[in-house]
């Protein structure tokens, strides 16, 4: 149990001190750390979680690090692994506060994050690469055409700026159609 | 003390209602924190928005913790921390505590059967935007970034650093050549 939580908080503090780019980038940060490294949850479990995360308020770091927790550890592995990703980012805003260094003004700081952009949108294609072709069955996010459909009518939305919300709910709606259909009929 | 429960109340807020993530609360924490607030001046906005996305972890906690060491400190950190945390941590706590049961549901399988495509869908949408207009040669460090993490499982932070290692030099090359 020990182990379980130690492991819990190594893997969330460098979600936290890794987690540059935003959401999606980390998801692949997370999905590294959670399914490859701790086997913590399988792919179909992982985009579960993202599909969750996003129908409910709350960055998708902070959300993974309370539902993993209590998946692996109960409450105290969700209280345990949410303080451990908000460690990061509190000592170093506080630091960069306290000493106001002006970021935007400092050539080294402009330089690191130009440098880091063609990182951080390989770490968004690897996370959708892991999604769509996982290295094992367990969970699979296309099972057959249909889930095809729904991903390019998806994206087609997503492009035009509808509301990621409400492309969730309504895909949800159509699995509960399209699959339900199957079951009712099978 | 009054002080710091506005703070936390704030964050509370802005933590409740910030589906999405990322971007989308950029507004709302804007409206909070400038307009009904007063805690910070436009132009301080602009400053923090670029030490939040410069900074490791979510734009919200980043956003909280300088917002709160600018009025109250340390401990004004941690009260705005907490009010983004606490919504998600007891939304999400009570999703895990019933999903598990809820999963063997066959209806609800079959709804995350529908969403797991679209999810795949609302991860690829942004790659479209972030790289037009990139270099090839950049375009093809993203496309090797993607195709290790993603064939041999290599943990993402490797390319992190090494980006960071890039920049740096490149900075201090810049710094000797105007020196001179």
């Amino acid at each position: 149990m020990i182990i379980t939580l130690l492991q819990l908080v190594w893997s969330y503090l460098k979600i936290g001190f890794f987690g540059f780019g935003g959401g999606y980038a980390m998801l692949s940060l997370i999905h590294s750390e959670v399914v490859v490294r701790n086997g913590w949850l399988t792919n179909g479990e992982f985009s579960d979680i993202v599909a969750i995360s996003q129908m409910t308020p709350g960055p998708i770091a902070l959300n993974s690090a309370t539902y993993i927790g209590y998946e692996v550890a109960g409450i105290t592995g969700s209280i345990v692994a949410t303080t451990a990703v908000c460690i990061p980012a509190l000592t170093l805003m506080m630091l960069i506060t306290r000493f106001f260094i002006k970021l935007h003004n400092n050539n080294y700081v402009q330089s690191v994050v130009v440098c880091m952009r063609p990182v951080v949108v390989g770490m968004i294609a690897s996370a959708a690469l892991l999604l769509i072709f996982p290295h094992s069955d367990d969970g699979r996010s296309f099972i057959d055409g249909w889930s095809w459909v729904i991903f390019i009518v998806t994206l087609l939305a997503s492009t035009r700026k509808v509301n990621p919300i409400l492309l969730i709910i309504a895909s949800g709606i159509a699995g509960v159609v399209i699959y339900g259909w199957d079951m009712i009929m099978g | 003390m009054r002080e710091l429960f506005d703070i936390f109340w704030s964050f509370l807020k802005i933590g409740a209602f910030t589906f999405g993530g990322g971007y989308a609360m950029i507004p709302l924490i804007q409206h909070e924190v400038i307009h009904n607030r007063g805690w910070l001046a436009e132009r301080d906005f602009i400053d923090l928005l670029t030490l939040a996305q410069a900074a490791p972890g979510p734009i919200a906690l980043n956003t909280a913790v300088f917002v709160g060491y600018r009025r109250c400190g340390y401990v004004g950190s941690l009260a705005a921390v907490l009010g983004v945390v606490v919504p998600s941590f007891v939304i999400i706590l009570i999703v895990a505590i019933f999903f598990a049961d809820m999963r063997h549901n066959a209806w609800v399988d079959a709804a995350f059967k529908g969403m797991r495509p679209a999810v795949v869908a609302l991860i690829v949408a942004p790659i479209m935007g972030l790289t037009r207009g990139m270099r090839p040669w950049l375009l093809a460090v993203s496309a090797a970034v993607a195709l290790v993490v993603w064939y041999w499982g290599v943990s993402p932070v490797w390319f992190l650093v090494a980006g960071a290692a890039v920049g740096i030099l490149l900075a201090a090359r810049q710094g000797k050549e105007v020196d001179r």
